[in-house]
């Protein structure tokens, strides 16, 4: 064995180990914490999958995100009174659980290592389009190029995930803002991160967003990154979630798929086909495209942990 | 064993212990911790078919990894989402645990489990 494949190893059994611990452990904080340090080993599994783009998603919406999110839920079911302890289920369910687990796992475990050789690809169809978009990302050339009318509808199913959030609000708060992210004033640590992380963050987002084009990086990412910086100003409550009934902010959430789809549109008048980018100039379509998908990424994740209005618009 | 097949072994065995506990546990943002696992192992899985599809140069087919980073953001909306129907249940019922045996319950009612 290299040493390599012994550090492969070790990842392995190091994610499942967590991943067992989020299971199992009994706190519901300590779940989710071990939830979000599996997320970042998982996206070092990723990466030796030759997947950076993935890993990078991963990192920052598979873990980053989603742990913010389950960490503030938690906490305001906490605050209600909510996260009462339950007797675990009877010795027999779980039996039955455990063997529908395992056969569930088996059958997958035997369908990945019988996979067919050579495996299906669309590789070389991949590497011949790449060209014609001057992109040198062939990830990004899928998500913003080939298949874009999925990637256009996947922000149109975001949109929808706010407005299904949005309207589980009470009648008289509809419009209001959203409950703050953080309970108490800022504290020096909080602080400290604001001034140290989140600049440098938004230079990173922005550097993610350019590069994507030609190395690991877009849109999705740098749009994660965005929001998580906007995330962490308002956990420290130097700023408050704002209102939903604000314009700039529906716009915001819109801009993204409607530029998307504006130039889907204009792409059949003008280079003869649905989501066709005309020769020569699909670069600056894709990137303006990215440009506009980074702004609404980085307000709709945000605006999906902040939950429902809370407050009533007057406040 | 490669290493694309030793990810994918751990997909499969993470969809197990996200099945189990998304059975198991009666707390329903358990329940969400551990639908994200089976989401993870499914993506991991399909990762695998992204690498032993590398070809024409590149050492990966990138048509599978951009659906997972579709399905990654995909499942952060349904997250969040199930996450504000529960804080939604909470302030209706006082009450979120999805347990079978909860002696609260009116007899009968089996939609509240599972």
């Amino acid at each position: 064995m290299s040493i390599l494949q012994v550090l492969d190893l070790g990842l392995a059994i190091l994610v499942l180990a967590i991943a067992g611990w989020t299971i199992a452990a009994r706190e519901l904080f300590a779940s989710v914490v071990g939830y979000v340090a599996y997320g970042l080993l998982l996206s070092i599994v990723w990466i030796r999958l030759h997947a950076p783009d993935v890993a990078l998603t991963e990192a920052a919406i598979g873990s980053g995100v989603t742990g913010v999110l389950l960490v503030t839920t938690g906490a305001r079911l906490r605050g209600a009174g909510g996260v009462e302890t339950a007797a675990p289920p009877r010795l027999s369910q779980r039996l039955m659980a455990g063997a529908l687990a395992v056969l569930v796992a088996a059958a997958l475990a035997a369908v990945v290592l019988l996979l067919p050789e050579p495996a299906p690809t669309l590789a070389p169809e991949a590497r011949e389009g790449l060209a014609a978009t001057g992109l040198g990302n062939p990830v990004t050339a899928v998500l913003i190029a080939y298949r874009s009318f999925d990637t256009m509808l996947e922000k149109v199913v975001l949109v929808l995930a706010v407005v299904g959030v949005w309207s589980l609000a009470p009648d008289r708060c509809w419009a209001g803002a959203p409950a703050p992210l953080g309970r108490a004033r800022p504290e020096g640590a909080l602080l400290f991160l604001d001034q140290a992380l989140v600049p440098l963050g938004i230079l990173v987002g922005v550097h993610l967003f350019w590069v994507g084009a030609d190395e690991p990086g877009g849109a999705f990412q740098a749009g994660a990154i965005l929001a998580a910086m906007w995330m962490i100003v308002m956990i420290s409550r130097l700023t408050e979630p704002p209102r939903v009934g604000a314009r700039w902010l529906r716009l915001a959430l819109i801009a993204g798929p409607a530029v998307f789809l504006a130039t889907g549109l204009a792409g059949g008048g003008m280079a003869g086909g649905f989501f066709a980018y005309p020769a020569g100039f699909a670069k600056p379509i894709i990137l303006f495209i990215e440009a506009f998908l980074v702004l609404s990424i980085a307000v709709t994740l945000p605006m999906l942990v902040a939950g429902p209005p809370r407050r009533s618009p007057q406040s | 064993m490669s290493a694309s097949t030793l990810a994918g072994l751990v997909g499969a065995a993470l969809v197990g212990l996200g099945l189990y506990g998304f059975i198991v546990s009666p707390q329903p943002l358990r329940k969400i911790l551990a639908f994200n696992l089976i989401g993870n192992g499914a993506f991991l899985v399909f990762g695998i078919v992204a690498r032993k599809g590398a070809a024409a140069g590149f050492p990966f087919d990138p048509v599978p990894q951009a659906m997972v980073i579709t399905g990654i953001v995909v499942a952060f909306a349904a997250s969040a989402l199930a996450a504000a129907l529960i804080l939604r249940l909470q302030e209706e019922t006082g009450n979120v645990l999805l347990d079978s045996d909860a002696p609260a319950k009116p007899p009968g009612d089996e939609a509240g489990a599972s």
